[in-house]
């Protein structure tokens, strides 16, 4: 990089690991866990952040990064997908168990945050586990006090795998859910019914001339047409802030 | 192999830089583009972690962890910070 300019902002913090203790784990659906945890050097966090979790195993360490679920204010919460072939995810969801101990490091990421001063109008677009963030912004939303609009579309395969449905089904004033399933729908299904597309978002999304700040979250194939057809039908690009999951699960 | 964004290693620049890093303005040294490095693509599942420029596709960072060592090429950028 000869030549760049780096020009370093001192953080206040470094980020260390530390040891968090399990406090509960809740059940979302067949395969995805919400766990509570007890972080007792936390410095608290923002809405869409997210934390490294570090497994190690003799001299073999696996880390992935997963979604902050709960409010800033509230306690740490992760919900975590399981994804069978995976290294890290089928520890957390299936062995975990209140009492035990995690490594983490965080808060991370300033990017694919919101604050109320950012204001909206707000546009939620979730894949599968993508939801989790999401959820968080709309808890900080709602425990600050915030007025601004809000839609939240969130694709799911089937009515089961929808992520803190009860929570969704009574959303706060001034947030709209939608849903989409898009692998099998329960008779008498009064929601979308396909993969989120251009005339869908048509339908949900805020018109462009609103201003609005749109939040997509998901597998990245999700995350890669949504952001796209919403640039195409007008929002600037700035005003799209995307965090994509890898890999073609859960929507 | 998917791509997920600048943000998703947040943890790791974090680690190597000193400070959160996923706000801050990269610019691609090849097409010039500016970004904030969260919305950069990354490929973690490279022998590395690779990070290229969503609008051109150059090469901006490489960073691969040997033992408890971190080593970082940033030969693809113009500017960060």
């Amino acid at each position: 990089m000869a030549g760049t300019a780096l020009r370093g902002r001192l953080s206040p913090r470094p980020l260390l690991w530390q040891v968090a203790k399990v406090l509960a784990v809740a059940i979302e659906t067949a395969s995805v866990r919400t766990i509570m945890l007890d972080v007792p050097d936390w410095p608290g966090h923002q809405a869409g952040q997210h934390v490294d979790i570090r497994l190690t195993d003799g001299d073999y360490v696996a880390e992935r990064s997963y979604s902050i679920a709960s409010a800033p204010g509230e306690p740490v919460a992760l919900t975590v997908e399981r994804i069978d072939d995976g290294e890290v995810s089928p520890y957390l969801t299936d062995e975990l168990r209140a009492g035990d101990d995690l490594e983490l490091r965080g808060p991370i990421g300033g990017y694919f945050v919101w604050e109320p001063k950012d204001g909206g109008p707000l546009l939620l677009l979730a894949g599968g586990s993508g939801i989790v963030p999401l959820r968080s912004i709309l808890r900080h939303r709602q425990r600050t006090g915030s007025t601004v609009p809000v839609r939240l579309l969130y694709s799911s395969r089937t009515l089961d795998d929808v992520i803190y449905r009860g929570e969704l089904d009574k959303p706060a004033a001034g947030v709209e859910v939608f849903h989409t399933l898009t692998r099998h729908q329960p008779p008498g299904w009064s929601g979308y019914a396909r993969r989120v597309d251009a005339a869908l978002l048509a339908e949900v999304a805020w018109p462009a001339g609103m201003t609005p700040l749109a939040y997509v979250c998901g597998p990245t194939n999700f995350v890669e047409a949504v952001s796209q057809t919403l640039v195409q039908s007008g929002y600037p690009p700035q005003r799209v802030k995307t965090e994509r999951f890898g890999g073609t699960g859960g929507t | 192999m998917d791509a997920v964004d600048g943000n998703a290693i947040g943890g790791l620049l974090h680690e190597v830089f000193g400070s959160e890093m996923t706000t801050t303005v990269s610019i691609c040294g090849t097409c010039g583009t500016a970004r904030q490095v969260g919305e950069l693509a990354v490929y973690a599942h490279a022998p590395g972690t690779v990070v290229r420029c969503p609008s051109c596709d150059n090469v901006l960072m490489v960073f691969v962890k040997i033992h408890d060592r971190t080593c970082v090429d940033l030969m693809g950028l113009a500017a960060l910070g």
